[in-house]
């Protein structure tokens, strides 16, 4: 602790933070461009300028730049000082000198920091009477937006890119007056965390794409905090709404979980929930094969009718909430209830839950994974599945650059100097996936090696860490590497061992979780972390639990057959299942009654369908995947005869007079009975505030204070102003009343304060610049470290043999088209490729085909499927990688053999304009 | 008592001479009444001197508007231009203020000197684009947000805008 003198005031600061960051913490004004809380200071732009004074005596101090002064005992700034004042003014005045006069026309208007920091010097007036330098712009792919004239060289956005997400596309160009920040030509950029450059540059220079059409200014959104449903990892976000249309996410500050940036899947993949084909009332089918719209009490009554049947199961998911799902498995009884996995994906999904519950290592938020000191990567494209978890392995490996800073005494927040210091050196990231990947470039080794090679990896791994049964690898050079490995984990403080479903394969799993044992055994903080599929596969994992009644899988149930009325939730079984298990779904169910809040290949096919809310527009408890439960919020009232699923499950539970439910009415109420029923679903009530919290007994208003066109925007309908739809399950208002005085953290709708119309004033809801939020972190962590590990283990797995003219199939994911909703979304469907099968050049040389080529796949259980081909030289020999998640590959499952052979009738696809490949395919 | 008769007499003939002079109020509505040009009355949405649409829907009317009744939503045109999808204003609730047009930084929305608006219907005073937009620029003979913006539209390219110079070559060396 210090004690500073800023303006005659005395004030206790921690020490060695800079000038600039105390001065935000202790909410005193201080404009900046440069400067980022994630980031650190280069003392760029000049904006924080203050003057220091040397003593007591000293009248006429100096300036310095706040970002860059460390606050240290007894020094003696002054903000105010005319000096400094002027000072200040006459930067934003210059930075803005070929500012072109855009504000109106621009999309960052209104939350705007370039705008916030002029008002904020009083700068009013130009005096420069000369002519502005123009840029032209660049195409920067569907996603963002490029205005170059608005840039005012603050740099932010290039240190962003390529120092803090390792993109290499986007840089500072030509000197001087001339400076530009793009492109060196017009493309996507290829950074798969690119979107936060909407939020990190001050000015209007990188905005939203989709926002720039069908534009809503910051104050006119009504706002609800809520999770990113994109993949597992449950980022927290802000859904901003207009007009009945979800406008855009932002970044919800989670000081564990997603901090400052989101990925591109999360950002611009809610736009599923504007698609037109999305139901709005009740379809019955009719004989004819199209559908009635009914009200949802006649809907209803078809169901209960329906339901009334003999033989009645469900199938829950794993993108539904863990309330929906309860409720579900209620009302069909835990028997006939399916979680809804495909085969593939079950034993996946339970094992890693069962792994993490039971492991005595840590199940690291992404905090925690930042602060690792070495990162093993079995069998997991990080990037492609979870895609925020890379972006913080990129952080991880810095650890080691921020040691050698803390020996010279540089402090972290001194950016340029510390990757000056460190240039290369990086703390070890071991790779060891089937082709490369997106985060080899900072990783000290990857290897690619077939699935079931991995897991053996891994066992070599573990038996250099622990030795016994001398299981090696049977190849030097991998055990060379093995041993490596080893020595760079057993060096550590906290290593780290991620793994996870994407391919598949639990062994690799379960190797991962062995050797964080063996890890934490040797005495140290080891973490595990294991990605997974879906937004609630965790919390469905948690509620169906291994116990109990014996798990079923999807497709073996369907052509089991046997089944009157099947009720389907938020799941599009096509996905799950092979196509003749698809094809038997409608043979061998009488009845299909289906919830989903999108048009599938399964509402396509159902008897009745109910439409349910999407996230944006209800209320739910997702966990995600470190077994943290965290609540979404609606943003907006579900239009028409929508409802959110729990609603409709629970109206039909109340008429099939399930006991358990009688009591349960609202929303809370399913969350905990939900919590004291599943002993391990116990905390997830600690997710956010109950629907009665109220801070100052206020609600908390999900509309700015100027909240434009209330009475004008349904006037076309009527004048006569309906009251503001009510809100019982929530403590939001659907209105601008209320406070967000000491507002939860699980509850913040949006970030505002007086002064601060952009993002930055974020810092006035933290404890300190950087910190966790004053009301607390969102969200409760379901798995403590609670196992006991007993290490038993595992005998050394088979080798994989590859096979003569038969390829072993594995799961590619793709950031843009593996996941179903975000696949929807308008601008990443134009990122995403039809579905595609990557084959090493030694089997396309073989099978006589070249890109873009098709495949015939086959075995004794598929049959036409036909993929076209792309071919991957990184790829292990003797497999072959399909899209997984894309129209054409469902049924695929991993591990299968299978034989290809080139399609004749194949007709090859026009090359796409989009020319940016962002599948890692060297 | 003389004085008091003087004051009496003076008084009826002051007020009877009265009745000789013009009269100030008026035949309403027979008679219109002279309104100034920059009396706030009815709102009417102006074009630019190109005669295109001035609004670039940039959402400050709406938002300075202390009774909240103006909606409208934006978009953007093939030729770059930004300009409100809908544009509602509800003078059922307007106060006739003038906030909107002092905000309004395209010189688009503009009070008129026309308050006859009365309607049996309060349906009736709901006012969308349609009836907003007049065909000329209004008060504001001159200006043009697009020649000064350093947006890029059809017809004005980058660096064309006023005081603005040609767009820079990144890939030059000459300093
Ligand atoms: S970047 Fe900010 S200051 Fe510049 S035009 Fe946009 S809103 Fe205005
Ligand atoms: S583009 Fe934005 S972030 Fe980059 S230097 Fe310019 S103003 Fe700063
Ligand atoms: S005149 Fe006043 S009340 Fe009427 S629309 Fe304009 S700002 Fe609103
Ligand atoms: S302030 Fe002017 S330009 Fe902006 S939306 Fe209103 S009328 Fe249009
Ligand atoms: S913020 Fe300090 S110099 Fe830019």
């Amino acid at each position: 602790m210090a004690t500073i003198r800023i303006d005659q005031q005395e004030y206790t600061v921690r020490d060695g933070d800079n000038l600039l960051q105390t001065c935000l913490s202790l909410g005193l004004d201080l404009p900046y461009f440069c400067w980022h809380p994630a980031m650190g200071s280069i003392g760029a732009c000049r904006q924080c300028a203050v003057l220091q004074y040397q003593n007591e005596e000293d009248q006429r101090g100096r300036l310095v730049m706040g970002c860059m002064t460390p606050v240290s005992d007894g020094a003696i700034f002054s903000l105010q000082g005319d000096k400094a004042q002027r000072f200040r003014k006459t930067i934003v005045e210059s930075l803005m000198l070929n500012h072109p006069h855009d504000c109106p026309v621009c999309a960052e208007g209104g939350e705007c920091h370039l705008q916030d920091m002029t008002v904020m010097t009083g700068h009013r007036d130009r005096s420069y009477r000369g002519r502005k330098n123009t840029h032209r712009n660049q195409y920067l792919g569907p996603l963002i937006h490029h205005e170059m004239n608005r840039c005012i060289t603050c740099y932010r956005c290039t240190r962003y890119y390529r120092d803090y997400a390792g993109g290499t596309d986007l840089a500072a160009m030509a000197a001087h007056d001339h400076i530009y920040f793009g492109r060196h030509e017009d493309g996507v950029l290829e950074s798969e965390f690119a979107g936060n450059l909407v939020e990190v540059c001050p000015t209007g220079v990188f905005t939203d794409r989709q926002l720039v059409h069908q534009y809503t200014r910051k104050w006119d959104l009504q706002s609800a905090p809520s999770v990113c449903t994109a993949c597992a990892v449950g980022c927290n976000i802000v859904v901003g709404e207009r007009y009945g249309k979800v406008k855009r996410v932002h970044n919800r500050f989670n000081a564990e979980v997603n901090g400052y940036f989101l990925c591109d899947r999360g950002r611009f993949g809610a736009g599923f929930v504007n698609l037109e084909s999305r139901l709005e009332f009740p379809a019955l089918r009719r004989p004819d094969g199209r559908y009635d719209a009914l009200d949802h009490h006649r809907a209803l009554e078809h169901a209960l009718r329906a339901m009334e049947a003999e033989k009645v199961a469900a199938v829950g998911s794993p993108r539904a909430s863990v309330e929906a799902n309860h409720l579900l498995r209620l009302l069909v009884g835990n028997a006939r209830f399916y979680p809804g996995w495909s085969r593939g994906e079950q034993g996946a999904a339970i094992r890693a839950m069962e792994l993490l519950r039971d492991t005595e290592a840590t199940v690291p938020d992404l905090a925690q994974i930042e602060t690792a000191d070495a990162v093993l990567i079995l069998g997991e494209d990080v990037t492609n599945t979870s895609p925020r978890v890379a972006l913080s392995l990129r952080q991880a490996v810095r650890n080691r650059a921020r040691d050698m800073a803390g020996e010279l005494r540089l402090l972290p927040w001194q950016d340029a100097a510390i990757r000056n210091l460190a240039q290369d050196t990086r703390n070890p990231l071991h790779i060891a996936a089937v082709s490369n990947t997106r985060l080899d470039d900072v990783a000290a080794s990857h290897t690619c090696l077939a699935p079931p090679d991995i897991a053996r990896l891994g066992a070599a791994v573990l038996e250099e860490l622990l030795p016994g049964e001398g299981q090696h690898f049977g190849d030097p050079t991998v055990d060379a590497l093995a041993q490596q490995i080893a020595r760079d984990l057993r060096q550590a403080k906290r290593p780290l061992i991620i793994a996870g479903a994407g391919y598949g394969n639990t062994t690799i799993m379960e190797m991962a979780a062995e050797l964080a044992a063996a890890l934490c055994h040797g005495g140290c903080e080891a973490m595990l972390s294991l990605c997974q599929g879906e937004a609630n596969s965790m919390g469905l994992a948690l509620l169906t639990g291994t116990g109990g009644a014996r798990v079923h899988r999807l497709e073996d149930m369907i052509v089991q057959g046997d089944i009157d009325t099947l009720l389907v939730l938020e799941n599009d079984v096509e996905r799950r299942c092979s196509r003749r298990g698809f094809k038997l779904l409608r043979k061998h169910v009488k009845t299909l009654i289906t919830l989903d809040s999108l048009d599938t290949a399964t509402t396509s096919l159902s008897d009745l369908v109910l439409p349910t809310a999407s996230f944006a527009e209800s209320e739910g408890t997702l966990v995600n995947h470190a077994g943290r439960a965290q609540r979404y919020f609606p943003a907006f009232p579900p239009a028409n005869e929508r409802r959110p699923a729990w609603f409709w499950l629970l109206a039909l539970a109340h008429e099939r007079g399930i006991e358990a439910t009688s009591r349960l009415h609202q929303f809370d109420e399913i969350t905990r009975h939900c919590a004291a029923s599943i002993p391990a679903l116990a905390g997830i009530t600690e997710a956010a505030p109950r629907s009665q919290f109220r801070a100052h007994g206020l609600r908390v208003p999900r509309q700015t204070h100027r909240y434009s066109g209330r009475t004008a925007m349904r006037a076309a309908l009527s004048v006569h102003e309906p009251k503001q739809p009510q809100d019982e399950e929530t403590p939001l208002a659907f209105s601008m009343e209320g406070s967000q005085r000491d507002t939860p953290g699980a509850l913040l709708p949006y970030f505002w304060s007086p002064g601060w119309n952009s993002n930055q004033s974020l810092h006035r809801y933290q404890k300190a610049v950087g910190e966790p939020l004053r009301g607390g972190t969102a969200g409760s962590r379901l798995l403590y470290r609670q196992g006991h590990a007993t290490l038993e283990r595992a005998a050394m797995p088979g080798a994989f043999e590859p096979r003569e003219n038969q390829w072993y199939l594995v799961p590619r994911h793709a950031i843009f088209g593996s996941d179903e909703l975000s696949a929807l979304s308008p601008p990443l469907r134009e990122l995403t490729h039809p579905a595609w099968l990557e084959i090493t050049p030694a089997a396309a040389q073989a099978l006589q085909v070249i890109d873009g080529d098709g495949l015939i796949i086959e075995n004794e259980r598929l049959r036409g499927y036909r993929l076209e081909v792309r071919i991957n030289p990184s790829l292990v020999a003797g497999c072959a990688a399909y899209s997984a998640g894309h129209a054409g590959t469902f049924g695929l499952l991993p591990g299968e053999w299978v034989t290809l052979q080139k399609d004749p009738d194949w007709q090859r696809r026009e090359p796409a304009v989009i020319a940016s490949d962002r599948g890692g395919v060297a | 008592m003389l004085k008091s008769l003087r004051s009496q007499l003076t008084t009826l003939w002051t007020i009877l001479s009265h009745t000789f002079t013009r009269a100030e109020t008026v035949q309403y509505p027979e008679q219109k009444p002279y309104l100034a040009p920059r009396y706030r009355g009815r709102i009417v949405l102006t074009r630019d001197p190109d005669g295109d649409e001035r609004c670039v829907a940039c959402n400050l009317c709406a938002v300075a508007c202390p009774v909240d009744c103006i909606a409208l939503q934006q978009d953007v045109r093939e030729d770059g231009r930004w300009y409100p999808e809908f544009f509602r204003i509800n003078f059922s609730r307007c106060i006739l203020c003038g906030m909107c047009e002092e905000a309004c930084p395209t010189n688009a929305i503009q009070l008129t000197p026309d308050f006859e608006m009365c309607e049996y219907d309060r349906n009736n005073m709901v006012y969308e684009k349609e009836h907003l937009l007049i065909d000329g620029p209004g008060k504001y003979p001159d200006y043009n947000f697009y020649r000064v913006s350093g947006l890029a539209i059809s017809g004005k390219d980058k660096g064309e805008a006023q005081r603005e110079l040609p767009p820079i070559d990144v890939k030059s060396l000459l300093p």
